[in-house]
């Protein structure tokens, strides 16, 4: 085994031995993982397909039915079943969410590096280009890019239209905080030294400032999914998912259109958004953890409390 | 020493509880007096607990210290007050000067505002006189009075130092705690500063206790001398008996690489570099030995020195000393 | 850098993204696929040739895309001319102005209340620490923030509805529908209540988590320690020195926030059919009502471009350090 792998190896068991003790990482850990399980082992943990129509006796179908030995979660305003529809519906939501979230991390990370350790006339583009972005409202924005491409009859499916738009808007944070953190590193001896021994730019960058902001861009990343995932439902609520492939977001999307509040079918709107906040906050917890192993602020500040004053027995020195 | 003593810190001991390690002993045993307008140096490597000495006694440090002893400011315990209590004495009658005070003045504040801030928050005057005193304040420390119209930003690195000499100043206190007040500064405004500390010490004959670790500026400002080590006092006297007559070792080795006493300072020798000529580190305080403090350093340890602690001992007239070969 | 010229390059640099935005929105009218004179007016409206030769004239559609075709499409938003709703058959400007006010009045609302409860929360979650105070609100924070903002609009108007028999939906009873909202005040408070609370819910949870953090940076700040060391109780320090200090950032983020309250606008007027520009922006959506949709963005986006600048206007009076420079 060689020594790098040795050293990996050492950082991730001491990573794991941090990790471990911290109750809110541990938690975001889990409801991530257990998202991800019930997504991949989805058609195991139901007898129907989301399309299946429960019927009674008379072969009526059951519409609104309210959770019983039908599914445990009742079905919706077709007579299908609920909880088969959140099963797969995490394996859309998921997806959309993963991928668009790795495309911006991606991007951001490419853009920073690039921007942070050329500098020049690159940096100063990428810094205007995120400047600008920032200041237009995503979500209309991310809207008008969506239905329009619709409209164009492209070859591509809806769920693809919405990754890449997901994916090419949400990758400024990331770049601007990989080009500040590349930035410091670029400063440091040890690159100036790979510089002046005649590294080249591919070297320093794969060698030296890679494996530097790695830590910084996965716990980015982490967060990131959070917000890709909450996007992703928000822009399928609106009517711009794939029907025909109902994500969480989706499922409100019928759940709202067809009246399901109104029929008082709770079993339908709440569990797609239970299963939303679910995903999202075990990223954010998980995320923020990473973010304050990465830069601890144990500093207190200068209000917290007083110093106590024990008394002691001791006679006047 | 004798009654008339303005502060008298006796036996103050403090400990920072760190999470999962032991309590760190910042402070053992640490006892000194300050009269009236006299200045005490406390001298000692960066880490001995100079700062910690100070805020103990202000009880400013943060809710993981444990402090214990007693803090007599006029025959009042300090430490036998409550936090309402402790309020009235600071800045009234204990003001500091904090170390690297470049970020001590509030940023989007002005300074004179700030100033009489210190003077209305203690009821000592109206508004409108407390305006005068700023003015006064300010040409006291050499910056006109106008300028407390301004913002910290707009300073250089001197005047915001002087204008929180000024600050410390206004509500006339009696002892004034300089801790390091002029580290960060460049030389030419550090003799700026210590001459101002000296000039209003002459003029309002307050009590100044002056933290440095500047043998050089010891010898020219104080009259007292308290070197520390490791959280603990090394020796305590006069500062001609210090500078002449130096009993435990560790003050031997600090003067030994000090060129000459009536020189002022050389600027090019930072003071951290004589003491760093001392083989060695300080004890890590949460792995304080039980023996002297000094001993994996000392050049003249004996076998006792590993495991008893040395006593602080009269040495001389006013003099003491903690080291086992003072017999 | 003198204010004058910070304040003239945020200008310069708003009137940059304003062009971005109005490119993009070109951009997109023009992929469309089919005749431009008929995503102007829509596909099934029946025209006159004569008409249709006046539109195409009036957007210079027999001249080259660009530059001609962009700058008279410029030239036309400028005038307020931003074309006809293909579902409503009314100009889009007129549409977009009478949702206008509506919309203002529900972010209006929402932020001041979710400011000025995230506001307090955040100073007091950071002054205690580690408290249960502040683990509880950091808590509602995380959770608000993971919560998308129409499945929380989605509740509140079941339970609202259901056990508090508030109105679901509108923002006048239907009785009420064309007198103006002055005359219709307690009946428009309801219609309000759950929109508004749905905002400022998700918005404390944001707000309080940025001045947690700011007024943790502050209170470590030596200044502070000054400020103790005068005598100063923790309220009087909070109050004259952590407070307008821990703001200054507030400013320059409730700014940054206002395109997440637009994001806020379109869902929560989506599920309560409150009658704003946010509904109307998904209506436009449903529809596939292109010019309404485009004319909507551009107005959005402007206003909150504009915004923007005004706070950085804003910020520079209030840093003495921005200011005097
Ligand atoms: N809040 C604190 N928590 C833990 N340890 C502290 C704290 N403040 C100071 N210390 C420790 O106490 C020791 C003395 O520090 P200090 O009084 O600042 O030394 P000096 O002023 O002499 O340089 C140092 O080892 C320092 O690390
Ligand atoms: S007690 Fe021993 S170790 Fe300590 S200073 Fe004296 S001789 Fe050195
Ligand atoms: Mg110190």
């Amino acid at each position: 085994m060689n020594e790098s792998w040795l050293l990996f190896k050492r950082s991730l068991s001491d990573f794991w031995r941090i990790f471990r003790r911290n109750r809110m990482g541990m938690t975001g850990a889990v409801l991530v993982l257990a998202a991800v399980m019930v997504a991949v082992i989805a058609p195991a943990l139901s007898p129907y397909t989301p399309a299946t129509v429960i019927r009674d006796e008379a072969g009526r179908g059951l519409t609104f039915a309210p959770p019983s030995v039908h599914g445990p979660l009742g079905t919706d305003d077709a007579g299908r079943d609920v909880w088969t529809q959140l099963v797969y519906g995490a394996r859309i939501s998921l997806t959309v969410g993963f991928m668009a979230g790795f495309i911006a991390m991606f991007v951001g990370s490419l853009l920073g590096i690039l921007a942070g350790y050329f500098g020049g006339w690159l940096d100063n583009l990428l810094m205007r280009v995120t400047d600008v972005l920032l200041v237009i409202p995503d979500l209309p924005l991310m809207l008008v890019l969506v239905a329009t491409l619709r409209q164009m009859e492209l070859k591509v499916s809806p769920l693809t239209v919405l990754i890449l738009v997901i994916g090419l808007l949400y990758w400024t944070s990331t770049a601007r905080l990989v080009r500040s953190q590349v930035l410091s590193i670029k400063e440091r001896q040890f690159v100036a030294r790979a510089r002046a021994i005649g590294a080249g730019h591919f070297h320093i960058i794969r060698k030296h400032i890679l494996p530097q902001i790695m830590p910084l861009i996965v716990a980015n990343t982490v967060l990131i999914l959070s917000t890709a995932i909450l996007i992703e439902s928000g822009l399928a609520f609106l009517g711009l998912g794939d029907p025909t492939q109902p994500s969480w977001g989706t499922m409100l999307n019928f759940a709202f259109d067809r009246n399901a509040i109104s029929n008082g079918a709770w079993w339908f709107y709440l569990p797609p958004g239970l299963a939303i906040v679910w995903v999202s906050l075990g990223c954010v917890l998980l995320g923020n953890v990473l973010e304050e192993m990465l830069n601890p602020r144990l500093m207190g500040h200068h209000l917290e409390g007083e110093a106590r004053v024990v008394k002691t027995e001791a006679g006047r020195g | 020493m004798a009654e008339s003593a303005l502060l008298r810190v006796c036996n103050l001991n403090t400990e920072f509880i760190i999470p999962d390690k032991g309590p760190a002993r910042a402070l053992e045993d640490v006892s000194f007096e300050v009269h009236p307008g006299e200045t005490l140096g406390l001298v000692g490597e960066s880490g001995c607990g100079k700062t910690t000495a100070l805020m103990s006694i202000l009880r400013l440090l943060p809710s993981n210290a444990r402090i214990s002893g007693q803090v007599f400011f006029k025959d009042v315990d300090l430490f036998g007050l409550s936090e309402k209590q402790m309020r009235a004495y600071r800045w009234r009658e204990l003001a500091i000067v904090f170390q690297g005070a470049m970020n001590a003045l509030n940023p989007v504040m002005r300074v004179g505002e700030q100033i009489r801030e210190a003077i209305t928050l203690h009821g000592l005057m109206s508004s409108s006189e407390a305006e005068m005193r700023v003015g006064e304040l300010l040409e006291l420390v050499g910056i006109p009075k106008e300028r407390g119209a301004q913002y910290p930003f707009q300073y250089s690195g001197g005047m915001r130092q002087r204008a929180m000499i000024a600050m410390a100043l206004a509500c006339s206190p009696s002892v004034l705690f300089a801790d390091e007040p002029t580290t960060a500064l460049d030389v030419m405004v550090q003799a700026q500063v210590l001459e101002l500390l000296n000039d209003i010490q002459q003029r309002l004959g307050l009590a100044i206790v002056l933290v440095t670790h500047d043998l050089g500026v010891v010898a020219e400002m104080c009259d007292t001398v308290v070197v520390m080590y490791g959280g603990k006092v090394a020796e305590y006297g006069p500062v001609d008996v210090i500078f002449n007559d130096p009993q435990h070792p560790y003050t031997q080795k600090l003067l030994e690489s000090f060129p000459d006493l009536n020189e002022p300072t050389d600027p090019s020798t930072d003071s951290r570099q004589v003491l760093a000529s001392i083989p060695g580190a300080p004890p890590r305080l949460t792995e304080i030995p039980p023996g002297c403090r000094f001993e994996p350093r000392c050049h003249v340890r004996i076998e006792k020195c590993k495991t008893e602690s040395p006593p602080l001992m009269d040495v001389g007239e006013n003099h003491l000393a903690a080291c086992h070969l003072l017999k | 850098m003198s204010r004058r010229d910070y304040l003239l390059r945020k200008f310069l640099f708003s009137l940059l993204t304003i062009f971005v935005v109005l490119v993009i929105n070109f951009m997109l009218f023009r992929v469309l696929p089919g005749d431009p004179v008929r995503s102007v007016i829509g596909r099934n409206v029946r025209i006159s040739a004569e008409m249709q030769a006046s539109l195409r004239e009036q957007f210079g559609l027999d001249k080259p895309v660009f530059p001609d075709q962009f700058f008279a499409t410029l030239q036309q938003w400028a005038g307020g001319n931003l074309g006809v709703s293909w579902s409503l058959r009314q100009p889009v400007a007129e549409v977009l102005m009478s949702k206008l006010g509506n919309t203002l009045l529900l972010i209006g609302l929402g932020q001041v209340l979710s400011i000025v409860f995230g506001v307090a929360l955040g100073l007091f979650a950071g002054w205690k620490r580690k408290t249960s105070f502040d683990v509880g609100s950091l808590t509602f924070s995380l959770i608000a923030w993971a919560t998308p903002t129409f499945w929380l609009g989605i509740i509140l108007l079941a339970a609202g509805s259901t056990w508090l028999g508030l109105p679901t939906g509108g923002i006048v009873s239907p009785q009420n529908v064309g007198k103006p909202l002055y005359t219709v005040l307690p009946d428009l408070a309801r219609h309000l209540v759950l929109p508004t609370l749905t905002m400022t819910i998700l918005y404390l949870g944001e707000y309080m988590l940025i001045m947690r953090s700011s007024i943790l940076e502050v209170l470590s700040e030596d200044y502070i320690l000054t400020a103790k060391a005068k005598g100063m109780s923790h309220w009087q320090v909070l109050w004259r020195h952590g407070l307008k200090n821990a703001m200054l950032p507030i400013v320059t983020m409730i700014a940054l926030n206002l395109g997440f309250t637009v994001s806020g606008a379109i869902y929560i007027e989506t599920v309560f059919s409150y009658d704003g520009l946010g509904k109307l922006f998904h209506t436009a959506l449903v529809r596939q009502d292109y010019p309404l949709l485009q004319g909507a963005f551009l107005l959005l986006a402007v206003s909150v471009i504009v915004a923007n600048m005004l706070a950085d206007i804003l910020y520079t009076t209030l840093d003495p350090r921005v200011k005097a420079n």
